[in-house]
């Protein structure tokens, strides 16, 4: 046996591709269209969600028997406040910079639905272990979804990547730029990231009709 | 669930208990972090005043702040002197930087004479540039800026910078093609009263050519935050006439 096993492992894998919290779960959506400009704030805010929901994941399956039903959400709720505000004290902290990016979107993960859904239908269930792969492998989903829109946002947007020239100087004309290629500002709006999010849903589903509900 | 957990008396001191252990979480958590944030703070009011002077890394299109390691050293090379000015009383104050102006403009309780005005005095390339810092109210939350003039109070370069305006509207008053647009900028009218600068809309001279008229161009649908600019510009600023008529005068 590896160093997962079979059930394991699917907790991570399964995240990724037939049951993302994104396309599949449909959760998460605000943060997705919010924050995919940059393909940078993409990548900080994946991996926030995956430090929230992979922590706050255990520390639910931890308490999970001492926790009063009654007020069962507000306990998650303070949970995930908890960490987010931590999160967000790190990155002033130690990434000065990408915390103004980040900014309100750094409290926007205390509203992820994908956040409070997991905390309810799996650490409420399960050990420490298994939430902490769910967790992991479901911010992974979300990470892969944003990181997706996030490239082909920045990169057709603004002709960048992580704030790297790949297509040529706009104002130079030199690369693409020559051939007479223009940025579409269209993609930095947000309901571009919802039009791309939409073509990923479709060519998943299109791609394994399993996925498509009558 | 079992009964225990769901009893009145658990439930209400399970909640305090549970206050009671994230809050000393995130106390200890503030605490420790507060050095490390405040530092990086004041590393940015470093690179804000040295950009607004010219010190900067800027490229064809976007505002790059000098590196935050070298900051400090290119703040001590280029700042010669930090000053306050008081109720027209100006001293010398070497953390003049540290000064928070939005406390110091409500300490003053809108008594300008009360309020602690700090100026940077830079030099670079035998010029002399004079630096104030700027703070108002954009549409949704602060706004806040630096403005270096010559000792006409022309503006030589300006940094704005916001917390929560309306990205790709509001929040363009930190983008190059908005700042440059002061740079040579008169905040004097031809008759020498203090005038400010309007951020006007349907400018009539959209080139922003004409440095005298006392207007830039607006962002289109950002209104009210042009409108922000502009009055704490106006607000602000004239505070520093008396000390530039002195110095015209010595």
């Amino acid at each position: 046996m590896g160093l997962l096993s079979k059930k394991d492992a699917k907790l991570i894998t399964d995240p990724l591709a037939d049951n993302n919290p994104i396309t599949i779960q449909v959760l998460g959506i605000c943060s997705a269209l919010a924050i995919t400009a940059q393909l940078k704030a993409s990548i900080v805010m994946a991996v926030s969600v995956m430090f929230v929901l992979g922590i706050g994941n255990v520390v639910i399956s931890l308490i999970r028997n001492i926790i009063p039903s009654k007020i069962r959400i507000i306990v998650q709720l303070t949970v995930v406040a908890a960490l987010v505000i931590i999160v967000d004290q790190v990155l002033k902290a130690f990434a000065y910079e990408l915390s103004k990016t980040l900014s309100v979107f750094v409290g926007l993960i205390i509203t992820n639905c994908i956040i409070m859904g997991r905390f309810e239908a799996f650490a409420l269930g399960n050990g420490p272990w298994k939430s902490f792969l769910d967790g992991i492998g479901n911010a992974l989903g979300y990470g892969v979804i944003l990181v997706i829109v996030g490239f082909f946002r920045e990169l057709l947007g603004s002709g960048t990547l992580l704030g790297f020239k790949v297509l040529g100087d706009p104002i130079e004309k030199t690369g693409l730029y020559a051939l007479g290629y223009e940025n579409n500002g269209f993609m930095l709006l947000s309901p571009m990231a919802l039009i791309v999010v939409g073509i990923i849903i479709w060519v998943q589903r299109s791609r394994n009709k399993d996925l498509i509900e009558d | 669930m079992s009964n225990k957990t769901d009893s009145n008396v658990y439930t209400v001191l399970f909640a305090i208990g549970m206050v009671v252990v994230v809050g000393a979480l995130l106390a200890f958590t503030a605490a420790s972090l507060k050095g490390t944030i405040g530092k990086n703070v004041e590393l940015e009011k470093k690179q804000n005043i040295l950009y607004a002077m010219g010190v900067n890394e800027n490229d064809e299109s976007s505002a790059v702040f000098v590196d935050k390691s070298e900051a400090p050293e290119l703040f001590s090379k280029y700042i010669t002197k930090q000053l306050v000015m008081q109720g027209g009383e100006v001293s010398e104050d070497d953390n003049a930087y540290l000064i928070d102006i939005k406390k110091a403009k409500e300490a003053a309780e809108g008594d300008a004479s009360k309020r602690q005005l700090p100026i940077f005095v830079g030099e670079k390339d035998g010029k002399t540039f004079y630096i104030a810092p700027v703070y108002g109210k954009g549409l949704w939350d602060a706004i806040w800026g630096y403005v270096s003039m010559d000792e006409n109070m022309v503006v030589q370069g300006a940094y704005f910078d916001h917390k929560g305006e309306t990205p790709g509207l509001g929040a363009n008053i930190k983008e190059r093609f908005f700042m440059d647009d002061f740079i040579g900028e008169h905040l004097l009218d031809s008759s020498g009263n203090f005038k400010g600068i309007d951020v006007a809309k349907g400018n009539a001279d959209p080139k922003n050519e004409n440095k005298t008229d006392n207007e830039v161009d607006a962002i289109a649908g950002a209104t009210i935050t042009g409108n922000g600019v502009a009055a704490m510009l106006k607000s602000d600023l004239q505070l520093y006439k008396p000390f530039f008529d002195n110095l015209k005068n010595n």
